[in-house]
């Protein structure tokens, strides 16, 4: 599938109707979106044929473009029943098969290695601090192959430090900067929507025989 | 919610040693055909808990479908066997891919925790006291 095409079809997904701010519930973008999956598939191979999980899903975007890309088996993870519901629908809509489970992240226990890839758009952290680390580092332990994350670029030294010091990531590295167009309910601002430079990250997780703990 | 992803989920309630696997119960459920992807399971084979698969297709109301032992890859890849009818490899397929639970419960082996699964979704929240610290 062309990159134009997978953001034409994420841009039909229908978006959170009534986000929920201490969530930080906002889609992530069609712009967005394609170019992360389209550049984890072609660029590394780790979308098609694969197991994937999309940590805080949401509406499905990041989810519904890894199965647009064939992933063979998805599975889409959220806090908030509602959303999963919105999920459910997007992938209905396309005639995407894809697995749904409502759970706290923090909380998660994924056992084996099953899951490939990893996938997420977290919670920058603005609402509840630290949320960012706890989807990263979880991303790492569950992931086998590598984890797709976008983070603020105001904070990419921290995240680098962080996933190779105390997230079992051997590599951390920064694929593109990209804006995200945050609505303003996540700034104190007064226009509309606000600018926020994002970064496109790829970790690679450590071996599971090789980790500390 | 497919067995697929039975087989990777497990329980986290405190005190718990690994959560896994969930006994499943089924109240409902359907099936939905998608292609067989040789590769794919070739791959995974080795990542699977076969005895937590054939304990979910059972409950899933597939008792037959799995031999209790894993097949040997010889047979399950052998030439012709991902078309033909009932062969290892298309129940295989089936069992992972094309069940899809509806209603039920995920039930941890550790803790007696039950976890619904409601429009296919497993719920799988903690109460404040059961979170880990
Ligand atoms: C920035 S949004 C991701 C949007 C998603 N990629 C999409 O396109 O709709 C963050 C998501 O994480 C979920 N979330 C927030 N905290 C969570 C937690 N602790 N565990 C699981 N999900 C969480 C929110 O409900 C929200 O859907």
């Amino acid at each position: 599938m062309k990159l134009k095409q997978l953001e034409g079809l994420l841009g039909g997904l229908t978006q959170f109707a009534d986000p929920k701010v201490e969530l930080e519930q906002y889609a992530t973008g069609p712009h967005i979106a394609s170019r992360m999956l389209y550049t984890a598939e072609n660029s590394f191979d780790d979308i098609s044929g694969k197991v994937v999980a999309d940590f805080g899903c949401g509406c499905g975007t990041l989810a519904i473009a890894s199965a647009l890309l064939d992933a063979e088996h998805v599975t889409g993870i959220d806090i908030d029943l509602q959303s999963l519901e919105l999920a459910q629908e997007n992938a209905t809509d396309l005639e995407l098969d894809i697995d749904l489970i409502q759970c706290d992240i923090k909380n998660l226990n994924l056992a084996g290695l099953l899951v490939d890839t990893v996938v997420m758009n977290p919670p920058f952290g603005t609402k509840r601090k630290g949320a960012d680390m706890d989807f990263l580092s979880m991303g790492l332990k569950v992931a086998s192959q590598a984890v797709y994350s976008l983070h603020k670029t105001s904070t990419r030294e921290y995240i680098k430090k962080a996933a190779i010091r105390n997230c079992n990531a051997i590599s951390a590295e920064v694929l593109c900067e990209l804006r995200y167009a945050l609505p303003q309910t996540y700034k104190f601002h007064n226009k509309k929507e606000v600018d926020v430079a994002v970064d496109l990250w790829r970790f690679v997780p450590r071996a599971r025989d090789e980790r500390a703990s | 919610m497919r067995l697929l992803t039975h087989n990777f989920l497990a329980s986290n309630v405190r005190g718990v040693s690994t959560g896994y696997p969930l006994a499943l119960e089924v109240a409902k459920s359907s099936i939905k055909e998608v292609e067989l992807n040789a590769d794919f399971l070739r791959g995974i084979l080795p990542k699977l808990d076969w005895r937590a698969l054939v304990a979910a297709a059972s409950a899933a109301g597939f008792p037959d479908l799995l031999a209790a032992e894993q097949p040997q890859e010889a047979e399950l890849f052998a030439d012709g066997a991902a078309d033909a009818e009932g062969s290892a490899i298309r129940r295989l397929h089936h069992a992972l891919l094309e069940i899809h639970v509806d209603e039920g419960a995920l039930v941890c082996p550790d803790s007696g925790r039950s976890f619904p699964i409601l429009k296919g979704v497993p719920n799988m929240l903690l109460h404040e006291d059961e979170v880990r610290h």
